[in-house]
């Protein structure tokens, strides 16, 4: 080779290559050994692997009773949770691109919880639940603070949406804001001069400029929302019985500690290939309702 | 949208909702503070009241019990070393890409782009494994060398749009006065990706200090511990004893909390931009 080729060589191994190198270890490596190990006996700790081929999923698809169920919650949480954090994200962000004296203030408020990871978050909301809402029941003998919270499967799963909208809102309030910064004022000047309500505004003129920022928000939300494993943890462990138990903390106790390895890449595989399918059905719907300016 | 029209008795009405609704979102903190130094007594007979008496002692104890100063400093080091080297090693695998776009970097871009799609849990079984069979477990050193492969695809992601936009004349100027392409990358193009930097920078310091399940899958001795290991051991000890719990709660939040408040512009505009494209 000339030396110019061998400059090359150099370059794309100085440049491209420590990145490369630890995704290939850290990423593609464990991806891909999980694929095989799915179609396996491993349980982590003895040396022998046995190939059992479609056990595994046969198993989950057919015996394993707590699989569907955490799938089923995941799905219903990440509805509610979608829907919930983007209207309060989307209408904080209306409200906060008004001249408010304390815009910026409200602003740094709403995004705060953010910040805070979700483990430590869920500790908080614990005593709040536990606690706090008794002592706000008592105060003011509004039934609502005085059911079980965390307690039962309907409190439960409301527990952890509630978290999860006042963590995440704020999140897409600052996304939603640089969008609704950026539609020209001109635009909604025709549309009130035109003799459009607020409503009318909002929907037709607004919405529709801003899909882009849609887009991303709904696509951070869902991934966030089926992908949540701190809050889970940490707010209710899964528990009572089982009842709030999401797919990844599902993978993660049938991992490390019902020691099923095989068992639990399988349920993983599954994991990613329904992370993926949602993800490209999610980009392709919202890319087509995007409207140029 | 922006609009900068009269502040009528309208706005003045969503003004005052608008801070209702701030407050309730702050509520929780109230709680969190409050009891946090109150007398477990005191905490249990009303948690919504002032403290009776400040028990000030209430933090000397959580600090000293969940060892706080080694667990910042462990957070400290891992999360400063690693958003420094991804940064880094992405802005380098991000530039070659642009600018030699052969079919292999192409392909290899796409890979990182598509790894973006899999989730964590997808891929922590084997990791276990593959971190054990080299050596990386239990220290503090490899639990860096996982977040530089994790946080290598949206990183890379974000430096190629932004280097994309960067006019190639400079380079091409300096590599005419006889800069090395190493010399080039160095002082040419790595000052001017420093908005860039600044938005990776953020966005992987918030993810890596705030993470719990890789560092509990890779470290386990506890003088390794993070600020989220070591809240959520001393919590599987101490569960119920909120008077310990709460305090070591607002330890554990406050330098996120603090880093937040001082970088806040950065912060904001980091997610703008890293989300625009995301």
């Amino acid at each position: 080779m000339s030396r110019k080729a061998w400059s090359q060589v150099g370059q794309q191994l100085f440049f491209i290559g420590p990145a490369t190198f630890f995704f290939t270890l850290i990423v593609v490596i464990p991806f891909l050994l999980g694929m095989y190990y799915s179609f396996t006996d491993w349980n982590g700790v003895s040396g022998t692997v046995a190939w059992v081929g479609l056990d595994n999923f046969t198993q989950i698809f057919a015996k394993d009773s707590d699989f569907f169920p955490a799938f089923w919650f995941t799905t219903k949480f990440t509805i509610v949770g979608v829907v919930l954090t983007n209207l309060l994200g989307f209408g904080l962000a209306y409200v906060l691109t008004k001249p408010l004296k304390l815009r910026n203030a409200l602003r740094t408020i709403f995004f705060m919880p953010n910040v805070i990871g979700g483990l430590l978050l869920g500790f908080i909301w614990q005593f709040i639940f536990v606690k706090g809402f008794s002592a706000i029941g008592d105060a003011t003998g509004i039934g609502f603070f005085n059911l079980p919270w965390l307690g039962d499967e309907i409190t439960a799963f409301w527990g952890i949406i509630i978290v999860f909208v006042w963590q995440t809102a704020g999140y897409l309030m600052v996304i939603y804001i640089a969008a609704m910064t950026n539609v020209p004022k001109d635009v909604m000047e025709a549309a009130e001069i035109d003799g459009a309500t607020r409503g009318q505004v909002l929907r037709h003129v607004i919405v529709p400029l801003i899909m882009p920022a849609v887009t991303v928000c709904l696509f951070l939300a869902i991934s966030w929302s089926f992908k949540m494993f701190d809050l889970n943890l940490s707010l209710t462990k899964g528990g009572p019985f089982k009842s709030t138990e999401s797919v990844a903390l599902n993978i993660y106790l049938e991992a490390f500690q019902n020691n099923r390895y095989g068992l639990g890449t399988a349920k993983a595989f599954l994991f990613f290939i329904i992370v993926a399918v949602i993800t490209l059905i999610q980009v392709r719907i919202t890319k087509s309702k995007e409207v140029e300016v | 949208m922006e609009s900068g029209k009269k502040y009528g008795g309208r706005t003045f009405v969503t003004e005052v909702v608008m801070i209702i609704v701030g407050l309730v979102f702050l509520v929780p903190f109230y709680f969190l503070l409050v009891n946090s130094v109150k007398s477990f007594g005191d905490l249990l007979s009303n948690a919504a009241n002032w403290p009776a008496a400040f028990e000030w002692s209430n933090y000397q104890r959580a600090w000293e019990i969940t060892k706080f100063p080694q667990a910042f400093s462990n957070s400290f080091i891992i999360t400063a070393a690693s958003i420094l080297l991804i940064a880094l090693l992405s802005a380098m695998a991000a530039y070659r890409m642009v600018r030699h776009n052969s079919r292999f970097n192409k392909a290899l871009f796409m890979i990182f782009v598509a790894a973006m799609v899999i989730p964590f849990q997808s891929i922590m079984i084997p990791l276990v494994k593959v971190t054990g069979m080299i050596h990386l477990t239990d220290s503090i050193g490899g639990l860096i060398i996982c977040y530089l492969g994790f946080g290598a695809p949206l990183s890379i992601f974000l430096f190629h749009g932004f280097v994309k936009s960067v006019p190639v004349e400079i380079e091409e100027a300096a590599v005419v006065d006889g800069c090395s392409p190493y010399a080039v990358f160095w002082r040419v193009v790595f000052p001017l990706l420093k908005p860039m930097f600044v938005t990776v920078v953020i966005l992987n310091s918030l993810w890596i200090w705030n993470d719990y399940l890789l560092p509990s899958l890779v470290l386990q001795s506890a003088e390794h511990r993070t600020i989220p290991l070591a809240t959520y051991a001393f919590f599987g000890q101490y569960t119920k004893q909120w008077d310990l719990a709460l305090p070591a709660l607002v330890l554990g939040i406050a330098p996120i909390v603090a880093f937040f408040l001082a970088m806040q512009k950065y912060i904001i505009e980091g997610i703008t931009a890293g989300s625009v494209k995301g």
